[in-house]
C-alpha cells in the first residue's frame, strides 16, 4: 500500500484519515495517458487506503482551475498516427479504462470531495461528478464543451449529470455547451458548498475532519442507497462517443483546436 | 440600475485591478485580450468576476468575438 505517491500528473497522501489526491499537470490539468497512467494506480490503491481513511479530497494544485478536461492535443496527435478504424479501437480503450477507474472513486466505500476553483471543463467535470460532494470557490466555473468538437462527453458526464441533476440544466449544459458559474451551479444543486475565492481546499478539509465524526459503516451503506452508478448508461456513452468520433467533422474540429493560435480556444 | 458608462467603468476597473495593469493604459474600443496580455482561460476568469461582481449571469457564448470592453459592458448592461 502507497500512503504517498508523487506522480506526474497527480499526488497523493493520507493525513488523519483523509486522502488529497491532487492534480498538478499543466497548464490545466489535462487527462490524457500519464494521467490516466497515475489515476489507475490510485484506484489499485483505493481498496488498501479505504480501510484506514473515512475520506478522499480531489483537489488542483494549478492556479487556471481543477481541470481543463481531456488532452485534446494528445487525442489528436495519436489519432493522427493510426488508421481511422485504430484510432476508434484507442479512443474506445482508453474511455473504457477512465471509466473503470471513475467508477471505483465513485462508488468507493469512503466519502469523496471535490475542492474546486476554476476551469472545470469536459473529463474536468466528470471527474467532479463521480465525487460525493462538489465543494466550489466562486471563481469555479463548469462546462461540457464537447458539442464545439462534434462529440458528448465520454468519461461518464451524461450518466452521472442525470443521475444528479434536474433534465433542464442538464439539456442547458449539453446542448449549449454553455459554462456555469459557481453561483449558478450551487444554485441548480451540483455544488454542495459555495464558498470564497481560495477557500475550497479549507472547507473541504474542514468538512472531511466532520465526516470522521460518524460511523463509516453507516456513510457507506447510505452512500449505496443514494448513490447508484448507472453502468448501463456509462457503456452506453462509450458506445455512441465511439461512434461519434469515427465522424470526419470530431478530427476538424479536433485540428482546430489544437492548431489553432487563436488565444480563445476554450470560448465558444 | 447603472448606466452604460458606468458599467463601464466598473469592468476596465476591475480588470486593470485583478490583471495588474494600470488602469490609464485602458481604452474602451480596444482590443482587450492584448492590453491585458490575456488568453482564454484569464478571459474566462475576468468573466466570471464580472459576473461575480455585478451579480449577473452572461452565456460565454455571448462573448464570442467580443474583444474590447465597450462591447463587453453593453453584453452586461443588457443583463442588468
Amino acid at each position: 500500500m502507497t500512503d504517498r505517491f508523487q506522480g506526474e500528473a497527480i499526488s497523493w497522501e493520507v493525513a488523519g484519515g483523509v486522502i488529497e489526491l491532487a492534480l498538478h499537470r499543466g497548464p490545466c490539468n489535462e487527462i490524457g495517458s500519464i494521467s490516466l497512467k497515475e489515476l489507475e494506480q490510485f484506484t489499485e490503491s483505493l481498496d488498501d487506503l479505504s480501510r484506514k481513511c473515512h475520506a478522499l479530497i480531489i483537489h488542483s494544485a494549478m492556479p487556471s482551475g481543477f481541470c481543463a478536461g481531456a488532452d485534446l492535443r494528445e487525442l489528436y496527435q495519436r489519432s493522427q498516427e493510426m488508421q481511422k478504424g485504430q484510432a476508434v479501437v484507442g479512443v474506445r480503450e482508453f474511455l473504457e479504462r477512465i471509466h473503470r477507474a471513475l467508477n471505483t472513486i465513485d462508488a468507493a466505500p469512503l466519502t469523496t470531495i471535490a475542492a474546486i476553483h476554476g476551469v472545470t471543463f469536459g473529463g474536468g467535470f466528470e471527474l467532479a461528478l463521480v465525487c460525493d460532494l462538489i465543494i466550489a470557490d466562486k471563481m469555479a466555473r463548469f462546462a461540457f464543451p464537447e458539442l464545439r468538437l462534434g462529440l458528448i462527453p465520454g468519461f461518464g458526464g451524461i450518466p452521472r449529470l442525470k443521475r444528479d441533476l434536474g433534465n433542464a440544466v442538464v439539456r442547458d449544459l449539453l446542448l449549449t455547451g454553455r459554462s456555469l458559474n459557481a453561483t449558478r451551479a450551487h444554485a441548480v444543486g451540483l455544488v454542495s458548498q459555495l464558498v470564497a475565492e481560495g477557500e475550497a481546499l479549507r472547507a473541504a478539509r474542514a468538512t472531511a475532519v466532520q465526516l470522521g465524526k460518524f460511523d463509516r459503516r453507516t456513510a457507506i451503506t447510505a452512500k449505496k442507497f443514494i448513490k447508484p452508478i448507472p453502468h448501463h448508461e456509462l457503456k452506453l456513452e462509450i458506445d455512441l462517443f465511439c461512434q461519434l468520433f469515427a465522424e470526419p467533422a470530431v478530427e476538424a474540429g479536433l485540428r482546430k483546436f489544437v492548431e489553432s493560435t487563436d488565444l480563445q480556444p476554450y470560448l465558444p | 440600475m447603472p448606466n452604460e458608462d458606468k458599467t463601464l467603468d466598473e469592468i476596465m476597473d476591475l480588470a486593470a485591478r485583478h490583471f495588474k495593469v494600470s488602469r490609464d493604459k485602458l481604452r474602451p474600443d480596444e482590443d482587450f485580450f492584448k492590453t491585458l496580455n490575456i488568453d482564454s482561460l484569464q478571459a474566462l476568469d475576468l468573466l466570471t468576476r464580472l459576473e461575480n461582481h455585478f451579480h449577473v449571469e452572461l452565456p460565454d457564448y455571448e462573448l464570442q468575438g467580443v474583444t474590447d470592453f465597450r462591447t463587453l459592458a453593453g453584453r452586461i448592461h443588457a443583463r442588468l
